[in-house]
């Protein structure tokens, strides 16, 4: 006759179920991206909203297709404008930038205008293409 | 007289729950990560200095616009004169949408205005152009 097995108690390890689990927290958190979407804020003005301003606290900013920049009424280099905005804002603290640009231009082109107005904490208001 | 030294407490931190701490912060991270579903359009996005973080991921709606002109919301390729309805639809729903809108660097203005148009008649106000930290 067979002898009979004696069970004896097969727990399992727990010991390393600390280190199990540290490696997939682990795992977690290195694969966890918290990509927060970075970029320039606007406001866009509401639909039907006219402004009525003062043609001296309005500066044109034309944007041609070829990515050249007429601040005011003369071209400008696109790094010099926030430099050239601050002074004019120096003097016109109403100051309002109008950004204008060709239908053909860049959005990159744009794009850097946006970036020198916003160093210069400029009030940006956004005309349509003409 | 000599008062009887009293049992010895030992000082060990039990670890006998440490598993159970870590497991809680593993089902966490695994709950807040987010499987990215939503491909959008391949764009190259343009780069600025000045660049803020958007505040709420709930409340933000992207916008892809490609360097062809495609657009494209919620992974469907929109017309221009379509982007109002569906940005409406969720603007309704969320008082405070802030579009992002993710443009190829060599997209053209024209268009951009264009959707920009949509956004007023949408009444969704607030956007974002979405770039990337210049340096990187």
């Amino acid at each position: 006759m067979m002898k009979k097995r004696r069970f004896k108690g097969a727990a399992i390890q727990t010991s390393s179920m600390a280190d199990i689990a540290f490696l997939l927290l682990i795992f977690f958190l290195v694969t966890t991206t918290i990509d927060m979407d970075k970029g320039l804020g606007i406001i866009l003005p509401a639909e039907g909203e006219v402004f009525e301003m003062h043609q001296k606290n309005i500066l044109n900013c034309l944007i041609n297709s070829s990515g050249n920049v007429l601040l005011g009424d003369e071209p400008i280099e696109v790094k010099n404008i926030s430099r050239f905005v601050k002074e004019k804002m120096a003097q016109n603290e109403n100051l309002i930038v109008s950004v204008k640009s060709h239908a053909k231009t860049r959005y990159d082109d744009y794009i850097q205008v946006i970036d020198q107005l916003k160093m210069a904490d400029a009030k940006i208001s956004i005309a349509e293409t003409g | 007289m000599k008062f009887k030294k009293k049992t010895e407490v030992s000082s060990e931190i039990s670890t006998a729950s440490m598993p159970d701490i870590i497991f809680m912060l593993l089902i966490f991270f695994m709950v807040t990560t987010v499987l990215r579903t939503e491909d959008g359009l391949r764009i190259n996005l343009p780069t600025a200095q000045r660049i803020a973080q958007l505040k709420s991921k709930i409340h933000t709606s992207n916008i892809w616009i490609s360097k062809d002109g495609f657009i494209s919301i919620q992974d469907k390729i929109h017309q221009v004169e379509d982007v109002r309805w569906t940005i409406y639809e969720k603007r309704k729903n969320d008082a405070e949408l802030t579009i992002s809108l993710k443009a190829d660097k060599e997209a053209r203005m024209g268009q951009i205005v264009a959707v920009q148009n949509e956004l007023r008649k949408a009444d969704a106000l607030r956007l974002n152009y979405s770039t990337l930290m210049a340096g990187d």
